[in-house]
């Protein structure tokens, strides 16, 4: 058995001494198992007193390479993968690698697969800032958002499960289209969902967004400028809470995302708040896309024609997306194969997170929970 | 102007509160509007909709016929080499050597039900099934012959 100052020793090459050397800075391990990770993030903060000196995330835990394992599956087998590892956007990811193999192809994409795809986004990207705006609040001691938040998810699920017939890791995204037609009872349910969230999200207002405890513990934590977010590639809602505009949706709109009327949502404080209310905010736009959508779903084919066997000609693709967390970028190098020769995947998690030390030096311990909690890790994204 | 400020904030944040606890409390004195499902007692009333992705399986006739070739399209569309076929010769009644189904190898412990081998599937033999409850005790129980014994491959199917 190891007791807890050994711990502290073998986890970061420093002796006890060192630990705790006159100065009074203190090293603590948080994670691999803790509940505020949300995951196996291992974060070594060093301490002084209560204040935080310096974090350093520990990464591997959780590491599958997914790159490499791409690497010896074809064009149409790595995108299943992919659901694995921002698995809060699993559908948004599938959709990043679908994207890069049809520029490879030079696919055109039927628009009823088109429109199906962008519903299926955004159907994803309310569940996914649901889940956060849940586990935020559980991270902050609340406890019963998390019920109602996952009340409005559990029918989003009920959706994805009839149409793609799963509920977290859907895989319905092939190259050249989607997998299936939508399910009959898909539209109507798609409303109703509409209505039942305009009915219940001022309940979210009233149970965490005005409240005044929350507020306190939100606003002026975790300052992120402009310029920080920028330099650390910070990307999605944790950017554009330092007023970055940012959204890949407006910047570089893939398949209809230009045609559709929707506010890229910034907010200029930078701390924790502001990134809480660009996610709330952006639930509402997203709602919007559907109600713009689920009523003009365009007949026809939901899959192009596509050969049994993919193969990309020799050459480099690049493709990036916006999903519930950020820019997510798909790079293939093809050699002419059936199989990739190198995949890359700039996931919006690993960059997100580089920003927390800086973030987090100067504040207290007690403020950490709530900085991680805005910044919506979702740990298999960073340590893919 | 101290205290006032004080005072104030604690006004503020007791009425925030009492704002929030009027949506619990509305939720406990109307429990009809509880979502909460009591997962194993409801099994009779729980239904999984028709694409549900559960587990791979033959699809049989009543004269336990099925529509697989062995042609091993769903072998090769699979990325974990979750299915492994099989295949044996028949003759047929001309005196011909004919590759046909032997056994349908699928380890349930391996598929991550993405669905790409019943789309490769040019006869529409196998099918997803909607069962999920999938715990045994011992993992080699997780390994199936999809082809139920003494089935044989539907005439005409080729
Ligand atoms: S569902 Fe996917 S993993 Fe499972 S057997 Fe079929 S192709 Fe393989
Ligand atoms: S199940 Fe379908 S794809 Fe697989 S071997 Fe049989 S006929 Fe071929």
């Amino acid at each position: 058995m190891y007791t807890e100052t050994q711990i502290i020793s073998t986890t970061t090459g420093n002796s006890v001494s060192d630990a705790l050397d006159g100065t009074g800075e203190l090293m603590i391990n948080v994670g691999p198992q803790h509940p505020a990770t949300h995951g196996v993030l291992h974060l070594v903060i060093t301490l002084n007193g209560e204040t935080i000196k310096k974090i350093e995330p520990h990464l591997g835990y959780i590491h599958r390479s997914i790159e490499k394992m791409c690497e010896s599956l074809s064009y149409r087998q790595f995108i299943y993968v992919t659901s694995r590892m921002d698995y809060l956007s699993s559908h948004i990811n599938n959709h990043a690698c679908a994207l890069t193999v049809e520029k490879g192809l030079q696919l055109e994409v039927p628009p009823r697969a088109q429109v199906i795809r962008v519903l299926m986004d955004e159907l994803t990207r309310i569940a996914s800032h649901e889940l956060w705006w849940g586990a935020m609040a559980m991270d902050l001691g609340a406890f019963t958002p998390f019920f109602y938040a996952f009340r409005e998810r559990e029918t989003i699920n009920d959706i994805m499960e009839e149409t793609c017939g799963a509920r977290l890791t859907m895989n319905y995204i092939g190259p050249g289209g989607v997998m299936y037609d939508i399910h009959p009872n898909f539209q109507k349910r798609v409303k109703s969902f509409i209505q039942l969230f305009k009915s219940k999200i001022n309940e979210y207002d009233e149970l965490v967004t005005g409240n005044i405890i929350f507020q306190n513990r939100m606003k002026n934590v975790g300052v992120l400028s402009k310029e920080d977010a920028i330099s650390f590639g910070c990307t999605g809602p944790v950017a554009r809470g330092s007023g970055v505009n940012c959204d890949i949706r407006k910047l570089f709109p893939y398949e209809i995302y230009d045609k559709l009327q929707f506010e890229e949502i910034t907010e200029t404080a930078g701390d924790s708040f502001s990134r809480y209310m660009v996610r709330i905010r952006e639930m509402h736009q997203s709602i919007s896309i559907l109600e713009q959508l689920i009523d003009n779903i365009p007949e026809g084919d939901f899959q192009a024609k596509t050969k049994a066997v993919l193969k990309l000609p020799k050459g480099e693709f690049y493709t990036r997306v916006e999903t519930a967390r950020g820019e997510l970028g798909v790079y293939i190098v093809s050699e002419g194969g059936t199989t990739p020769y190198r995949i890359k995947f700039r996931s919006p998690g690993f960059s997100n997170l580089s920003a927390l030390d800086h973030m987090a030096r100067g504040s207290k311990l007690g403020d950490l929970v709530a900085m991680m909690g805005t910044l919506d890790l979702v740990i298999p994204d960073i340590d893919r | 102007m101290f205290i006032k400020d004080y005072i104030k904030d604690v006004y503020n944040a007791v009425r925030s509160l009492l704002t929030g606890m009027k949506t619990t409390g509305k939720y406990f004195i109307r429990p009809g509007e509880i979502i909460t499902q009591q997962y194993p007692e409801n099994r009779e009333q729980l239904h999984l909709p028709e694409r549900f992705k559960g587990e791979v399986v033959m699809i049989h006739d009543e004269n336990n016929e099925h529509a697989c070739t062995g042609c091993t399209a769903c072998e090769l569309a699979c990325p974990n080499a979750t299915i492994k076929i099989i295949t044996k010769f028949d003759i047929t009644p001309e005196g011909k050597k004919k590759k046909a189904l032997d056994t349908f190898v699928y380890h349930l412990e391996l598929c991550t039900l993405c669905n790409l081998c019943i789309i490769a599937c040019p006869t529409d033999a196998i099918k997803m099934a909607q069962t999920f409850e999938h715990s045994v005790y011992d993992r080699s129980q997780l390994t199936k012959k999809l082809n139920q014994p003494g089935s044989k491959i539907k005439e005409g199917v080729e």
